[in-house]
């Protein structure tokens, strides 16, 4: 679970622990989140362990999927991600491949990782966090945009790719969500664009994790779910 | 990991494995291709994690690309562990 000391992949490391997963609590730099999201899932009955790395960095990506004592990576979800705002014209070349790097090429990389184990399971779930912003267009964001459109295009393919050995891939594209990611674009009267007419929750964008996650979702694969309250139909 | 690579072990191992992936036991030879067993990327992705998780040897694509029979392959696995 990469990226789970807060907001959505806090939330949904709590929801899958609740499922009976142990749960590797991935996180770069806020120590603290993640160990209080350890702490909350041992009080609750759960197994979990911090795993501190740099999604953006291969080798980091590469120990944190290999197999440990808690056995092979059956459920992955790429959630880790980061935001580099600006119009198009005034983006760096740095902006670009951070975004890209940290959103979509981690999740190349893990996913690539992780999906021989599967098929040998003959289980396997991967998890893509996307995002409307990779469905519809929003202005200051086209690197993000971009990132998280490769994210649906690499969903879908790799799907197709790993489905007869009982492995699927899908992705979740939440709208605007009540996170620290998001909290400095949520202001004035937003969600008035949004049919719900209401910001959604971590634990909203988590249920859905957990759903694609369960092996009730065995028939589910290569789709993107929109967690918007309709921002995008 | 510790198991003693030799021709007849590896034989073994990747006969073993195709049959998991589907392969019919008697259609198994060295000089049978791949294509005649109906083996295809997939399958061999999953044949080299079979491969890995046995002697701890790293087939990567390349490796594989040009490999058309069985023979071939358990070749290759010999002389990567070697």
């Amino acid at each position: 679970m990469t990226g789970s000391s807060r907001g959505i992949g806090a939330a949904t490391a709590l929801a899958l622990a609740g499922d009976g997963w142990h749960v590797r609590v991935n996180y770069r730099s806020d120590e603290a989140g993640a160990k209080e999201v350890v702490s909350r899932i041992e009080s609750a009955g759960g197994s979990a362990a911090l795993w501190q790395g740099d999604v953006a960095d291969a080798d980091d990506v590469r120990r944190m999927t290999e197999p440990g004592d808690d056995g092979p990576v059956l459920v992955l979800v790429n959630n880790a991600g980061v935001r580099v705002d600006n119009l198009s014209p005034s983006l760096t070349d740095e902006d670009w491949a951070t975004v890209i790097d940290t959103n979509l090429t981690s999740t190349f990389r893990a996913t690539r990782a992780v999906l021989p184990k599967m098929m040998r399971a003959r289980f396997g779930r991967v998890i893509n966090l996307a995002s409307v912003a990779g469905i519809r267009a929003n202005p200051g964001q086209a690197n993000y945009s971009a990132s998280k459109a490769g994210v649906i295009g690499f969903t879908k393919t790799v799907a197709a790719e790993v489905a007869r050995r009982g492995v699927t891939v899908n992705a979740v594209a939440p709208g605007l969500i009540e996170t620290a990611f998001t909290e400095d674009v949520l202001e004035g009267d937003m969600a008035k664009a949004i049919p719900a007419r209401r910001i959604g929750t971590p634990e909203e964008v988590a249920a859905c994790i957990r759903f694609l996650a369960s092996p009730e979702a065995s028939y589910v694969t290569g789709t993107t779910l929109t967690v918007d309250g309709g921002l995008s139909a | 990991m510790a198991t003693q690579v030799s021709t007849e072990s590896v034989e073994k191992t990747i006969y073993d494995g195709l049959v998991e992936l589907g392969t019919e036991r008697d259609d198994l030879s060295r000089e049978a291709t791949l294509e005649s067993l109906d083996v295809d990327s997939l399958d061999l992705v999953e044949l080299a994690q079979i491969v890995e998780d046995e002697y701890g040897v790293e087939l990567k694509g390349d490796d594989v690309k040009d490999v058309k029979t069985v023979g071939e392959v358990i070749d290759l696995v010999v002389a990567k562990a070697g």
